[in-house]
């Protein structure tokens, strides 16, 4: 599987551009508009007076040099023209020329035969947003959803962990090169998502993530995902942005409900308003995406615990996190902080950053 | 007249130590001069001028002759003004203006004023201390500093207000009087401070961490927000420490009154809470100077030292605090000597949990990007946070919790608990160079931190599942065991393991919120 050479050669331009495209961006030439100049009209409106040396050295392309690369960075590299390119993203004017994939090719399969699920959400989330993307997509991952993200810190994480521990396919499209851990600190991460799913981005190898590309990038996730969900961002976040172009793309949107006085649950609350599906549980989004009581559930989580645990567990559930509203004096104090320890320890409930817990998914 | 030789005693402060200083005045025919030789700092040859004043504004004569003065040994630089008074007494026995030999059973020290008038020296209570040592009988020195002087009870002090008054009672006159102070009289009558725990609403958490820190004297960060009532609770902290022993009190004045920090009593009778601000430099933290004086980390000795915006202070500032969270004390070398002041402090640090201080807020965003996040981080990190047992959250207390009136008193009630683990303590530890839960070393936590199986498991599970590192093991293992002597019991149960382990250090990825 390999991409035809002008596709190739669309993919290197973006990477050759990538430091000047947001010159071309403004008020009326919004990112997909300019994505989907062809390459003549791209280098124009890009380049200015450096034209003639852009044209020149694009005129210098080696397609066979871009592969040898590619394969040395472990990449393989698919273009519309191949049968086993993504079906979603075949279309429209901002259509991707050339991926660049980290990961065995042969499973870009599975995202043409199921519907996948973009999950995207808060780069510094609550735990409560942490729990239910990871839980979430553990879950979409063991009913066989490919799960698609980012990468970035937070929801997207938390996304790709979920569903490596749901022992499913899941599909990362980063912002730089697939090659490239980015950010850095998910190197690990970076790593056991090409060893069982697909660490993907349109920009040729080496190629450091661009502003514009953070945007470019969440267009992709949009148009492989059947359906986008959100879990945790403010107004104006990047989740938004992709939930934008999944709207574009006439893809259902899903959004997880959240505290209204959050400002983390502001940007999903905010969709749910404006009609997208409300994800309680990977219930709902099988729901919507095979109809409703068609997709398996998952068993409840038993756990034998002792009634004082059992009350603290069901006080945390209820939203009571914080031990000062658990205990009114000292000694229930002490019983209280080693309850929800032990509750820490069954894997039940979580520390967020303010100190609260809460239930873990 | 014949050239004679006078001696007078006194003491230059070394740190929060005296050492004795032999003035030897020499007056001899010849024209008028006015000498004073063995390392004399500026503020000791400017000496010279108050005592010339101060004696002719006393009535006595200024010799017109030959004077030279020299401060022995000779060999170790003498600095401040204390040393004025030694001076003119030895200048008037040596012009014979005082007969006898009135000094050499008295050490002298005072700074003159021009008008004959004795002010307040620093270091009172470590000179007395020098004095009895030395076997002198008696100290003279200012009357404000006479309190401070008798706390020792072993010296006949004798307190004077003029040059005149010192004068009259080294001939052989009245003893001027002075009231005499009994340290345990005056810790028992101290008055209760203003501050109390129940002023500080809600936060319930908070305080049960602040009486478990003060039981076992374990170190302690708080982490929350901007406002949230970090520093009011941790300004509170001394009034549920057990009272100051005696001892205890005697060192901390001594130090005090090295710094020239001595308010209107004779004694320190409440522990020391310092804050320095965190723009404060690694001198002024531990001590330092050219004549080393004491730091911050030494003026709260016995006390709290409390660190607000930990995050904030100069990595050398905190580095320095290093030796004496180890060693409850602290070395300043110079090219010429070393001094040790004592720092045996909790040590209560305040940090928000981001640059903005939003993160983990549920109703404002966090701003800060990740490259700030971690560089703040990592200042936390490192050997300051070794020594560190328990790290609290503290929240923004509800609505609620801050329309509703001031609480009930606590301070009392929390107090006796923390004295009776506190009790419970130095039983256990006697002969073992510990005081409290906190100053256990590993071979110490191993070896008096049994657990049952149950408590075992819990410290594994919390290994496997929470990630407790080693050194969050034995700082789990010392909260556990002065929860258990909270509770009055010699074992640690499961329950104790359980707490302790909630005021573990989190990990960063857990603070900055994400999973991996």
């Amino acid at each position: 599987m390999r991409a035809c050479d002008p596709c190739l050669r669309r993919g290197a331009l973006l990477g050759m551009l990538g430091p000047w495209i947001a010159r071309a961006l403004g008020q009326h030439r919004r990112l997909p508009a300019v994505l989907g100049l062809d390459d003549d009209a791209l280098v124009a409106a890009v380049c200015g007076r450096k034209r003639a040396e852009v044209d020149a050295e694009l005129a210098r392309f080696d397609a066979a040099g871009m592969r040898r690369k590619a394969a040395a960075a472990g990449l393989a590299t698919v273009c519309p023209h191949a049968e086993a390119f993504p079906a979603p993203l075949r279309h429209g004017p901002d259509a991707v020329a050339a991926l660049w994939l980290l990961g065995d090719p042969s499973r870009l399969h599975a995202l043409n035969e199921e519907q996948s699920v973009a999950v995207v959400g808060a780069r510094r989330p609550s735990a409560y947003g942490l729990e239910t993307a990871r839980a979430l997509c553990r879950d979409l991952a063991a009913a066989g959803v490919p799960v698609v993200s980012g990468m970035a810190l937070g929801i997207d994480s938390a996304a790709h962990e979920g569903a490596l521990e749901g022992g499913g396919l899941t599909v990362a499209v980063l912002a730089g090169a697939a090659d490239l851990a980015y950010p850095r600190s998910r190197a690990g991460l970076h790593r056991r998502i090409a060893a069982t799913g697909l660490v993907m981005s349109e920009l040729p190898p080496g190629a450091r993530p661009f502003r514009w590309s953070f945007p470019a990038r969440n267009r992709i996730m949009a148009g492989l995902g059947a359906m986008t969900i959100v879990v945790e961002g403010t107004l104006n976040s990047g989740s938004l942005i992709t939930a934008g172009f999944a709207q574009d793309l006439g893809r259902d949107l899903g959004a997880v409900p959240g505290h209204v006085t959050s400002v983390l649950a502001a940007g999903p609350n905010a969709l749910i308003a404006e009609g997208a599906q409300v994800v309680r549980s990977v219930a709902d989004v099988l729901d919507a995406l095979y109809g409703a009581g068609s997709g398996p559930l998952p068993a409840p989580r038993q756990a034998a615990l002792d009634a004082r645990l059992a009350a603290l567990l069901e006080a945390v559930e209820r939203g009571t996190g914080s031990p000062d509203a658990l205990a009114s004096d000292s000694q229930a104090m002490a019983d209280v902080v080693a309850g929800l320890t032990e509750l820490e320890l069954l894997g039940l409930v979580r520390r967020d950053a303010g100190g609260n817990y809460v239930r873990c998914a | 007249m014949v050239a004679v030789l006078a001696r007078a005693v006194t003491f230059a402060l070394v740190g929060v130590d005296a050492m004795q200083v032999t003035v030897e005045a020499d007056i001899h025919p010849g024209l008028p001069a006015f000498t004073i030789v063995g390392l004399p700092d500026a503020a000791v040859q400017e000496s010279r001028e108050r005592v010339r004043a101060a004696l002719v504004n006393s009535g006595f004569e200024f010799p017109l002759r030959r004077i030279t003065v020299n401060l022995a040994p000779a060999d170790t630089r003498k600095a401040g003004p204390g040393f004025d008074l030694a001076l003119a007494a030895a200048l008037l026995v040596a012009s014979g203006q005082l007969v006898g030999d009135p000094l050499s059973a008295y050490a002298l020290s005072g700074e003159l004023g021009l008008d004959g008038s004795v002010r307040p020296v620093r270091g009172a209570l470590a000179m007395a201390d020098a004095c009895a040592r030395a076997g002198l009988r008696g100290l003279v020195v200012p009357a404000a500093c006479a309190g401070e002087a008798s706390l020792l009870g072993a010296l006949d002090v004798v307190g004077v207000g003029t040059l005149r008054a010192m004068a009259d009672f080294l001939a052989g006159g009245e003893r001027p009087a002075h009231d005499e102070v009994d340290p345990a009289a005056l810790l028992a009558s101290a008055p209760d401070g203003a501050l109390d725990l129940g002023q500080v609403r809600g936060h319930r958490a908070l305080k049960r961490a602040l009486e478990i820190a003060a039981a076992g004297g374990h170190n302690l960060l708080m982490v929350g927000p901007p406002g949230s009532g970090k520093s009011m609770a941790a300004r509170r902290l001394p009034t549920i420490m057990p009272p100051l022993t005696v001892a205890e009190a005697l060192e901390v004045t001594r130090v005090h009154s090295a710094a020239g920090l001595l308010g209107a009593g004779p004694l320190v009778t409440r522990r020391p809470f310092r804050a320095p601000h965190h723009t404060v430099s690694s001198a002024g933290l531990v001590g330092g100077g050219p004549v080393p004086s004491p730091g911050e980390a030494s003026l709260a000795q016995h006390g709290v030292l409390f660190l607000d915006e930990l995050a904030e202070f100069a990595r050398p500032a905190l580095e320095a605090l290093r030796q004496p969270l180890e060693e409850g004390s602290i070395r300043i070398t110079r090219s010429q000597r070393s001094v040790t002041f004592p720092a045996r402090f909790m040590l209560v640090g305040a940090t928000n949990p981001c640059p903005c201080g939003h993160l983990g807020d549920e109703r404002r965003h966090c701003s800060c990007p990740d490259s700030s996040l971690r560089r703040y981080r990592a200042k936390l990190s490192g050997p300051l946070l070794d020594r560190i047992d328990m790290i609290v959250r503290v929240a923004s207390p509800s609505r609620d919790e801050l329309m509703a009136g001031p609480g009930a008193p606590e301070s009392a009630a929390v107090g006796a608990r923390v004295a009776a683990a506190r009790a419970r303590q130095s039983e256990r530890l006697a002969g073992t160079g510990a005081r409290c839960n906190a100053e256990l070393g590993p071979a110490q936590v191993r070896l008096l931190c049994k657990l049952d199986p149950a408590a075992r498991a819990a410290l594994y599970a919390a290994h496997d599942r929470l990630r407790l590192s080693v050194r969050g093991h034995d700082r789990a293992l010392r909260v556990a065991r002065t929860l258990a002597d909270l509770d009055g019991r010699d074992t640690i149960t499961r329950g104790d393991v359980a707490q302790a382990v909630a005021y573990r250090e989190h990990h960063a990825s857990e603070l900055l919120g994400s999973v991996v």
